[in-house]
């Protein structure tokens, strides 16, 4: 297996989305959504661009599946710890424990 | 090391204990991973910390987030992603043997690198300026914004809290904003280090298509940097821009 080399063409679509997608989430912002709705925009396009910076930038998309495995160990282990931090703080209040 | 070595291996690069020097690129970017994930824990232990104090003190947040310089902040996101580019074609040039261009575009990654830091670091200068750095770290001027009254004229150095929102509680959010935002430039500082490292020995020729490591495994870390301050940016400017002014 040779090295895949990824062309210029790809390399300056993923900046162009990344320009893009700047000027969104700052156009985004400033319009008021209901409820909690600006912050998962936000979230939605970090959460892209950093998909495409990962996939092509980084060259994810052409690793192993080694480097696959150890890409999604680092999310696995964040979801843990806001899951677990989060299931204490956001459930607070919910029992009256008579205290 | 002899011509018999240099025929049984290959490449000068290589090092004895890897088969080839496909096996080696590959164990150095897996390597990179590696710390790659360690790093995202350590931040995500500020995210985790973010989240919680955001979702205590929502109005507080939006109130600090709105007194941040937008533009200097959208500005910094653009010069970051320019330069996460000019270090994909770095790594480019690289693979397909072209010294010159490969030297501009590490040099261009470099400059880049450093816009970001000035434009930071006049950033960190405006907050001074605003009392805003939290706590007591800058001796004798110590966390104490002056805040907007209301019906008088906007004055954009004083803090405007929305209502709800308190004092104390931004000075949480400058906690938060100076420890992100001031790891994330520290990293910055050192990947600014290992660049002109970079410079150097891709001026000297080091690098080939056959060997390039250190700059593959070095623009992982460059393109690692600019994710987080992908997330940085919406977290720590945009989050209250819809409440009203700031």
């Amino acid at each position: 297996m040779s090295e895949h080399i990824v062309s210029v063409r790809v390399y300056v679509t993923i900046f162009l989305v990344l320009l893009v997608g700047t000027a969104l989430t700052v156009l985004a912002a400033f319009v008021d959504f209901r409820w909690k709705f600006n912050t998962i925009i936000a979230l939605t396009i970090a959460v892209t661009k950093a998909t495409f910076v990962v996939l092509y930038f980084m060259h994810l998309r052409y690793s192993s599946r080694l480097v696959w495995v150890i890409v999604a160990s680092a999310l696995f282990w964040m979801a843990i710890l806001f899951a677990l931090t989060f299931s204490d703080y956001l459930t607070r209040g919910w029992l009256s424990v008579g205290y | 090391m002899d011509a018999t070595t240099e025929q049984i291996h290959g490449h000068h690069s290589l090092q004895h204990h890897f088969e080839n020097m496909e096996q080696q690129r590959e164990a150095g970017t897996l390597g990179m991973w590696v710390f790659l994930v360690t790093e995202i824990m350590f931040f995500g232990g500020m995210f985790l910390a973010y989240t919680l104090y955001r979702s205590k003190f929502p109005e507080a947040f939006a109130s600090a987030s709105n007194h941040l310089d937008i533009t200097l902040g959208a500005l910094n996101t653009g010069v970051l992603i320019f330069s996460s580019f000019t270090m994909a074609m770095a790594v480019y040039f690289t693979q397909i043997g072209k010294q010159r261009p490969q030297v501009i575009c590490l040099v261009l990654t470099l400059l880049l690198g450093l816009t970001f830091l000035g434009v930071k670091a006049v950033e960190y200068h405006d907050k001074y300026n605003d009392h805003l750095i939290p706590g007591r770290l800058i001796p004798g001027r110590q966390f104490g914004p002056e805040v907007q009254e209301e019906g008088q004229p906007l004055d954009p150095h004083k803090l405007h809290l929305l209502t709800g929102a308190t004092v104390r509680q931004v000075e949480m959010f400058y906690w938060l904003y100076f420890a992100m935002t001031g790891m994330h430039a520290l990293h910055m500082i050192i990947g600014a280090g290992l660049l002109t490292f970079l410079i150097i020995f891709s001026l000297k020729g080091r690098f080939d298509p056959e060997y390039h490591s250190p700059v593959e495994v070095i623009g992982l870390y460059w393109h690692f940097v600019d994710i987080i301050w992908i997330f940085l940016f919406p977290l720590l400017y945009l989050l209250g821009r819809h409440m009203g002014h700031g």
